[in-house]
């Protein structure tokens, strides 16, 4: 009962865990499936929100702000700086970068990323600033079944809902809206749409918006969980062979990537790990996609690939 | 040099059909190229003649049917095999290597005929040294021939468009191909430059005695050129013999003009 | 005016294939060879400015010349092939891990066959290539996978040897021989009875490296392997048709590029750092040496000089012109600096010269044998 008991514990926080590589994963399929941009900047675009958040937070609390108040400045403030990411991005990388191959627009990423992490510490500092937006201590559940009961973190579950919301909210925003339907045609056929008259550089500034969001969203519960510092981009990465388990263009795949990443590198660690010096962590979810690619290059819930001459 | 009076033949494709998630591209389709002809394809629209190249070079394998070449029968088999068997091919859009020159693209297509490795093209001297030489004397031949002296230097992508398709013939003759496999030579080019490609064809098909297989939408110059024509329409062979006989055949003058009521 | 090639004809092929084919160039070459084989090392003796004190081969040139090398096995695979490649510093860590472990004799005891391999330890420049080849070795691995899949796909699967490289040497005690630290020194450079130990003699043979390993790297990229490799870079499916087999280019990339890669980490252990850590080959330096790459020019071999001179180049830049300005700026701004320079550099050359520096060269030459007329 020991045994199971603890299992489940691993499983449970393994899977929470996972929701964040999905957070950041969200993202990535956002902008990969609106534009075909394979988007190595996601994770700098995590620091960038979480520092702006957590500073401005800092400030204006500093300032005799009553917390909600700041909450909410903090959090606006964060998006308008997304934003103005955003529209930089289209307007001087992703724009003028317009049907060039994947390779190039995915180094232009590369490029990005440096800018917005240089950019990101030179204003708003390089320390670990830690932030505190949701409850961090912890629940027992089943303590009946189990001696000492399975803990269950409260920030994991807040984490959880976020993430299960803001699915639902843009598998709304892709299927009901108007912008939403233009988006979904320019992942289609870019030029076909702009032929039809659709605002591609419009589209574009969204669709990275909305990542940049999704990114604000991933900060707020990582900064909790971990502060907000440079590393968060190096977990971040994580999202990578998330997307590829999942499939690139599939947001459900998105999820269930993060969820079998995040419980298998637990359970890997917590059993396979003593015996190989530990630390399996670190890897373990790219090889895991690695294996994956070999045996489904398409991933988990991605579409087939058909090539044509 | 010309061998056109054999009855040799060459390449013998039966019963070839294929199909794309229920999109039937060819039906049952057989004809044969004898050695030393130029043999066309021709037909409207979606008829199926880029998929039949794509199968005879191994790019699609056919769901079907047996490509027979050179005596030899296979059903499957990779693209760079088909190169290896002697089967060369050019392409509808061009298909060049946009970062190489124009000389880079002909060297290309001598890979086969390399047969110094790794460790000698490193050194680049003695044997391997030698060798590229002999390459680059060969590859010139065909530069000459093909009059585009004073663009080898040039990254193709530079290239006017009728130079380009004037390159990729010249990859494929690096190859020295026992079929040369064309892919709508003519297809974008003005009149002038149309005279020069079939020229060209005649060519190589008189001096190096090539087996020429061709798919065309000009009808003048396919009538002109080719000794004998099969027609496709819609994955189905509908007529085959010498551009007169299938000129006056019924069912060609349909596919093409549609059917009177 | 006088860079002119009137008068200069090539009467041969041989001539016409040559590396510089103007005269010029070949003069320019050979100084440049003069000065870094005898003018350097004399300057450095005799302490004469600029070579004062040891800093600049110490800080610069020792860098220069084995990141240059690393950037020149990197372009091959990912500027003439088209292989992205995020795992660069990770093949570095295998060249170098592997050649200490050859140079201090390897024992692998395989107790359940009941018996142990073990190899005496060997010269250190046998190590340095063994190191290679077997950086090479893992290359072609990890190179499978490109057979499957392409491009982006293939940066996570580079990505996955990286962070598996990073770990095992951190974390797999055999590797370091048991240190405790987990750092590990490098054998004492003993070639053939020389022992290589100032910072001259260590400048003289990581040069003497590069520049044969860079004349072997130009002699593939313009062989049939180097066009091989570039028209799968251009458009694998027409490189099938015309007998280029997709298996063959591709892992021969890998491995030539691993296998200099290899070579570059084990002198950046043995000869640059002397003692070192995982930490020495992490992701930042896979990424340090793709900038160069991209900046120099992809697809050029002197290109990957032009990259590695000015990655390494910014930073003492940015910390000696303010200082000089009586603005010294604090060593995190200068990092700082240095991640928004190179991000905006490389947006701006993937837009404007995807072909890097070296092209803006060559486009200059161009303009100087026409020179005073535009063309």
């Amino acid at each position: 009962m020991i045994a199971l008991g603890q299992f489940l514990e691993v499983l449970i926080g393994g899977l929470m865990s996972g929701v964040l590589y999905s957070l950041v994963a969200l993202g990535f399929v956002l902008i990969f499936k609106a534009s075909g941009v394979f988007n190595f900047a996601q994770g700098a675009m995590v620091l960038l929100a979480g520092l702006a958040l957590v500073r401005a937070l800092d400030l204006l609390v500093a300032n005799g702000f009553p917390l909600w108040a700041a909450i909410v400045l903090g959090i606006g403030f964060s998006a308008v700086i997304m934003a103005t990411t955003a529209w930089l991005i289209e307007r001087f990388v992703i724009g003028p970068l317009v049907n060039q191959d994947g390779l190039t627009l995915f180094m232009s990423t590369i490029g990005v990323t440096f800018v917005i992490e240089g950019a990101a510490e030179m204003i708003f500092g390089s320390d670990v600033y830690p932030l505190r937006l949701f409850p961090t201590d912890a629940w027992f559940v089943l303590e009946g079944l189990f001696p000492g009961g399975i803990l269950v973190n409260k920030l994991d579950v807040w984490g959880a809902l976020i993430a299960g919301i803001l699915v639902a909210g843009l598998a709304l925003f892709f299927q009901r809206t108007k912008t939403g339907r233009a988006l979904r045609a320019v992942a289609d056929d870019h030029l076909a749409a702009h032929s039809v008259g659709i605002p591609i550089s419009w589209i574009w500034f969204v669709v990275w918006l909305a990542a940049g969001l999704v990114a604000l969203v991933a900060a707020t519960v990582w900064g909790t969980k971990l502060g907000v510092q440079f590393s968060i981009t190096f977990l971040a990465l994580k999202a990578l062979p998330v997307l590829i388990i999942g499939g690139l263009t599939s947001i459900p795949g998105a999820i269930a990537g993060g969820l079998i990443v995040g419980a298998g590198e637990k359970i890997a660690e917590v059993y396979l790990g003593p015996s190989i010096g530990g630390g399996i962590e670190y890897w373990f979810a790219y090889v895991l996609a690695l294996a994956v690619l070999l045996v489904r290059p398409q991933g988990l819930f991605g579409e087939r690939i058909i090539e044509r001459v | 040099m010309r061998v056109r009076d054999t009855n040799e033949i060459l390449l013998q494709v039966e019963g070839v059909a294929l199909s794309f998630g229920g999109v039937r591209a060819l039906k049952d389709v057989s004809f044969n190229v004898r050695k030393g002809e130029i043999r066309a394809i021709i037909g409207p629209n979606g008829a199926g003649k880029t998929s039949m190249l794509n199968v005879v070079n191994g790019f699609y394998h056919p769901d079907r049917g047996t490509i027979t070449f050179k005596g030899r029968t296979r059903d499957r088999m990779q693209p760079f095999e088909a190169a290896r068997g002697g089967i060369a091919r050019t392409f509808q859009n061009v298909a060049l290597f946009k970062g190489m020159s124009a000389l880079d693209n002909i060297m290309a297509g001598r890979t086969l005929k390399v047969r110094r490795g790794l460790l000698w093209q490193a050194l680049r001297c003695g044997p391997a040294l030698r060798e590229e030489l002999e390459h680059r004397h060969r590859v010139e031949e065909i530069i000459d021939f093909l009059e585009i002296e004073a663009i080898r230097k040039v990254p193709v992508g530079r290239l006017p468009y009728g130079l380009q398709k004037r390159v990729e013939l010249g990859r494929a003759l690096a190859m020295e191909p026992d079929l040369l496999l064309l892919d709508e030579p003519m297809a974008g080019m003005n009149l002038e430059e149309k005279e020069d490609m079939s020229r060209f064809i005649v060519d190589v098909n008189n001096q190096y005695g090539t087996t020429i297989a061709l798919i065309e939408h000009d009808m003048a110059v396919v009538m002109d050129l080719s000794d004998r024509v099969a027609v496709l329409d819609h994955g189905v062979k509908i007529a085959d013999g010498t551009p007169d006989e299938v000129k006056n055949n019924h069912a060609v003058i349909e596919a093409y003009l549609g059917v009177a009521h | 005016m006088l860079y002119r090639e009137a008068g200069q004809f090539k009467t041969t092929y041989a001539e016409d294939m040559a590396i510089f084919p103007i005269s010029q160039d070949r003069i320019a070459l050979a100084v440049l060879l003069g000065i870094a084989f005898i003018g350097v090392p004399l300057l450095a003796t005799f302490h004469i400015w600029p070579f004062g004190s040891d800093y600049l081969l110490w800080a610069i040139l020792l860098p220069f010349l084995i990141l240059a090398l690393a950037a020149i096995g990197t372009n091959i695979l990912v500027g003439y092939c088209g292989q992205i490649s995020l795992g660069s510093g990770a093949f570095m860590a295998i060249g170098a891990y592997s050649a200490y472990k050859l140079a201090t004799g390897v024992h692998i005891p395989l107790a359940w066959l009941g018996f142990a391999v073990s190899i005496p330890p060997l010269p250190v420049l046998a190590s340095i290539l063994l190191g290679g080849l077997i950086a090479a070795g893992v290359g072609i691995l990890f190179g499978i996978p490109s057979l499957r899949i392409k491009g982006l796909y293939l940066a996570v699967a580079t990505l996955a040897a990286q962070f598996f490289f990073d770990w095992a040497f951190l974390r797999i005690p055999w590797f370091t021989n048991y240190a405790p630290s987990g750092s590990v020194n490098a054998p004492a450079l003993d070639f053939f009875g020389l022992i290589v130990q100032s910072p001259i003699e260590r400048y003289l043979l990581c040069l003497l490296l590069l520049t044969l390993m860079a004349l072997l790297a130009k002699n593939l990229v313009r062989s049939n392997l180097g066009r091989q490799w570039m028209a799968i870079r251009d458009m694998d499916i027409a490189a099938e048709l015309i007998g280029i087999r997709p298996l063959y280019a591709k892992l021969t990339a890998f491995a030539v590029s691993s296998f200099i890669v290899g070579v570059a980490g084990a002198l950046w252990a043995f000869v640059y750092l002397g003692s070192w850590e995982p930490l020495a080959f992490s992701i930042d330096r896979s990424l340090q040496l793709l900038f160069m790459v991209i900046i120099g020019g992809l697809g050029s071999i002197m290109g990957s000089f032009v990259g590695a001179a000015f990655i390494l180049i910014v930073p003492i830049m940015l910390n000696l012109i303010p200082t000089e300005l009586g603005v010294p700026l604090s060593t995190e701004t200068i990092t700082h600096f240095e991640f928004i320079i190179f991000g905006s550099l490389i947006c701006y050359l993937l837009i404007k010269e995807p072909h890097g520096f070296a092209r803006l060269i060559s486009i200059g030459k161009e303009k100087l044998r026409l020179w005073p007329f535009p063309y």
